[in-house]
């Protein structure tokens, strides 16, 4: 499948199109340079990385582009994002909670963290909260034993915690968000 | 040019010493000795996937199980197919398998008839070591067709091979990961949302039922015990070269007498031969080609009476949608003119009349339901589509002894065909109607010959040029989508200036339907060699019988006199054409 006969399919131009409002320009120029260098399939995960750079996560429309731009069936496409577990197919949060779940943290409580998250986030691990607010997902470890049990959310790390600081430490950031809304109005429209 | 002779290697297999040329696996090396090593992914016509391990063998001294339908063979190998160790993983991995499957033989419509089940018994899966957690998905029922049950699913990836290398329309993949995993469309949408031709090939293929067809048997079974409905039947070209499979007799047995008593045991009010429809098609068909040829439309014209490549073309080729004929499938126009012409003949009201098509395909589920072929009223012409395999189970239900049966004849006045109606069930048979038909309308002779062997697309593919009078007609045959595409890509781009192409979205044709039966023992699913004896069948009954080309049926002679009027006439326009729309989502091709 070479780019000759990709572009000569009759819905080209309305392909261009949705793709240049689903993805941005800056995408469609590379997604046409890794097609027009032949084997599109093997370029498939490295433009979904770039799609879910920009995006956060890989969506329905997003990933019907690509298949579309790249010329490779959107059954696979759609195979391959679900595959892989760096990939995801939600929004995430704008605060992703990752909990430790290794052996030391584990040992010092972090099954009870775990509980005290879901109750409070109302969510499972894996999910993202109604308004968009958090995500919460396990790790295996991260590193800081001596810390644990750990959970980080974002960048920051948060060592010894216990089921009480939970709530203070959600807190935190939905006021963290709040402050962020109210200093620049103008970039949320 | 000689052909290089490949180099011969020498191997043991059980023992027994063999030669065999470089580049043979080690299934079928040791296929040559009358060992079939038990397989289940495995399929020959499609790419090797490596996945089930149930072909495992032992290589002597290396300590290691293969899997011997991706491993070739090497000079001085030794390989041991059965011992009781090969013996105990083979059962465990079927066990295995077995674990993370519903226990629900005796009520899944493929029991008796699953693969999965039988190799479980021939390699003494005897009890259930093994209790875990099973996969619990939703199961998408929501299309006109395809029934898609992930729960069954065993992840052999046939269906995903068969859909992509086959048929070219790479509508299933594996989605998700490890215990997770489901096969299924992009997005996991239902079915008819997807790029699905409704073919039915993944249900021929799939050794469990994890793909089946929408069942219609209920509706008809309802149909027939209400005194109010006058319930007809109408059986494709194609199901009387199969029936006989679902009863044990030899494939290739041509079954039409014993099909149409069935039927009339059944309780069905009159027994029609789609036949009939498809002598009714090419009259109609090979007028249009007239008409194209003298500037009234586009050239090539393409067939249009398998709704599998109707439905590809609409997604993945709309371009060409000018060029597929406007001429209603056989079944849609049988069904039009027994609600027409037949009620009123009859004197029946068409909302009183319930059709039946017995189809060996399963997008014929889907043409039915397409809002181009119900009455003006919005009842579709066709009320329900039943698949050779759902016509055998209920022949089954209903404790008819099938094969004592005796021979029955169709009803008049849509029971009359030629023989070139019956070709239509394999590949090239459309085609070859459609020429003896030509030589009619374009010499006003008849054919100086019946047989045009030279378009029987036994392969997949032909392109031919076929004299007829003063005219060399360029023409091609394709059967199997991937096949079809290379046909297709010439016309897009204008490469070649073809006048007909035939097309069926199956491989070998309508006898390759995804609604025949599964192969019985010592076949595979798409086996040529089945293929070919279902088709010989069908070349039988045509040399068999007196009028071959379709123009002599004087059934169709008093249809027109009495009610369409002319080939091509408006009334004829009105009730036996239709039109096609691009479809979304667009396939990639």
């Amino acid at each position: 499948m070479n780019c000759n006969h990709a572009c000569s399919t009759d819905n080209w131009a309305e392909v261009k199109a949705t793709a240049g409002r689903v993805l941005g320009e800056d995408l469609v120029a590379f997604i046409e340079q890794c097609r027009a260098e032949g084997n599109p399939h093997s370029q498939l995960i490295a433009v979904l990385h770039r799609v879910q750079g920009k995006f956060g996560y890989l969506g329905k429309s997003q990933l019907d582009a690509v298949a579309q731009l790249l010329q490779v069936p959107a059954a696979k496409v759609s195979g391959v994002a679900s595959f892989y577990h760096l990939f995801r197919l939600q929004p995430r949060g704008k605060f992703i909670i990752n909990l430790c779940l290794g052996t030391a943290c584990y040992v010092k409580g972090a099954d009870r963290l775990a509980e005290k998250l879901s109750d409070e986030l109302g969510i499972r691990f894996g999910e993202t909260t109604g308004d968009g607010m958090f995500t919460l997902e396990g790790a295996r470890c991260l590193g800081a034993c001596s810390l644990a049990p750990v959970m980080v959310v974002n960048n920051d790390m948060h060592g010894a915690v216990t089921p009480d600081q939970i709530p203070i430490i959600l807190d935190q950031y939905i006021r963290k968000a709040k402050q962020q809304v109210e200093e620049k109005p103008a970039a949320q429209s | 040019m000689i052909r290089k002779r490949k180099k011969q290697i020498n191997i043991t297999v059980d023992g027994t010493p063999l030669t065999v040329p470089e580049g043979t696996t080690v299934m079928h090396a040791a296929e040559r000795l009358g060992i079939r090593i038990p397989r289940l992914c495995y399929h020959p016509d499609l790419s090797l996937a490596g996945s089930c391990r149930v072909c495992i063998v032992e290589v002597e001294g290396t300590g290691a199980y293969v899997a011997s339908c991706s491993t070739p063979v090497w000079e001085g190998m030794s390989v041991k197919t059965n011992s009781p160790a090969i013996r105990e993983a083979r059962r465990d991995i079927v066990e295995l398998l077995l674990d993370n499957h519903p226990m629900d033989c005796q009520t899944c419509e493929r029991d008796g008839n699953c693969e999965l089940q039988n190799l479980a018994y021939s390699l003494g899966v005897r009890q259930r070591l093994y209790a875990g957690q099973r996969k619990q998905f939703p199961i998408d029922d929501s299309g006109s067709a395809v029934v898609r049950n992930p729960n069954k699913c065993i992840l052999c990836g046939r269906c995903v091979r068969v859909c992509a290398e086959i048929q070219g329309v790479y509508n299933l993949s594996q989605h998700g990961r490890g215990f997770h995993t489901q096969v299924g469309p992009a997005h996991l949408v239902p079915m008819d949302d997807s790029v699905c031709i409704q073919c039915g090939q993944c249900i021929n293929v799939c050794p469990t039922a994890a793909f089946l067809e929408k069942p219609s048997v209920e509706d008809v079974w309802k149909a027939l015990a209400d005194p109010e409905l006058h319930v007809v039947v109408q059986t494709a070209p194609s199901i009387r070269a199969a029936i006989g499979e679902g009863f044990d007799l030899p494939p290739g047995t041509p079954c039409t007498g014993k099909m149409v008593t069935a039927l009339r045991l059944l309780g069905f009010d009159a027994v029609f031969d789609t036949d009939l429809g498809a002598d009714l098609t090419i009259v109609e068909e090979a007028h249009e080609l007239l008409t194209r040829l003298q500037g009234g439309g586009p050239l090539p014209m393409i067939t249009s009476c398998s709704p599998g490549w109707i439905s590809f073309m609409e997604k993945f080729y709309p371009e060409l949608i000018p060029h597929a004929s406007t001429c209603k499938s056989p079944m849609s126009m049988l069904s039009t003119l027994a609600k027409t012409y037949y009620a009123e003949q009859k004197g029946v009201p068409p909302e009183k009349i319930f059709m039946v098509a017995v189809m060996p395909c399963v997008a014929k589920k889907f043409e039915a339901r397409r809002p181009e072929h119900a009455m003006p009223s919005g009842i579709p012409y066709t009320d329900a589509v039943l698949t050779t395999r759902e016509l055998i189970w209920m022949i089954k239900c209903y404790g008819i002894d099938f094969t004592s049966l005796p021979e029955g004849e169709f009803d008049a006045p849509l029971g009359l065909a030629t023989g070139a109606g019956d070709i239509f069930g394999t590949t090239g048979g459309v085609m070859e109607a459609t020429l003896r038909a030509a030589y009619h309308i374009l010499t006003d002779k008849s054919p100086e010959r019946l047989e045009f062997t030279e378009v029987r697309a036994v392969e997949g593919l032909r392109e031919t040029y076929v004299a007829i009078g003063e005219r060399n007609i360029h023409v091609a045959v394709a059967n199997g989508l991937h096949n079809a595409k290379q046909i297709l890509d010439k016309v897009v781009s204008e490469k070649e200036a073809f006048h007909v192409i035939e097309v069926m979205a199956c491989p070998g044709g309508c006898i390759g339907g995804g609604g025949q039966p599964y192969p019985p023992a010592h076949y595979h699913v798409l086996d040529p060699q089945l293929l070919r004896k279902r088709a010989a069948a069908l070349y039988t009954i045509d040399s068999s019988k007196k009028l071959r080309e379709s123009y002599e049926n004087p059934a169709l002679e008093e249809i027109y006199e009495k009610f369409l009027g002319s080939p091509g006439s408006e009334r004829a326009h009105q009730l036996l054409h239709t039109y096609y729309s691009p479809k979304l989502p667009r396939g990639i091709r």
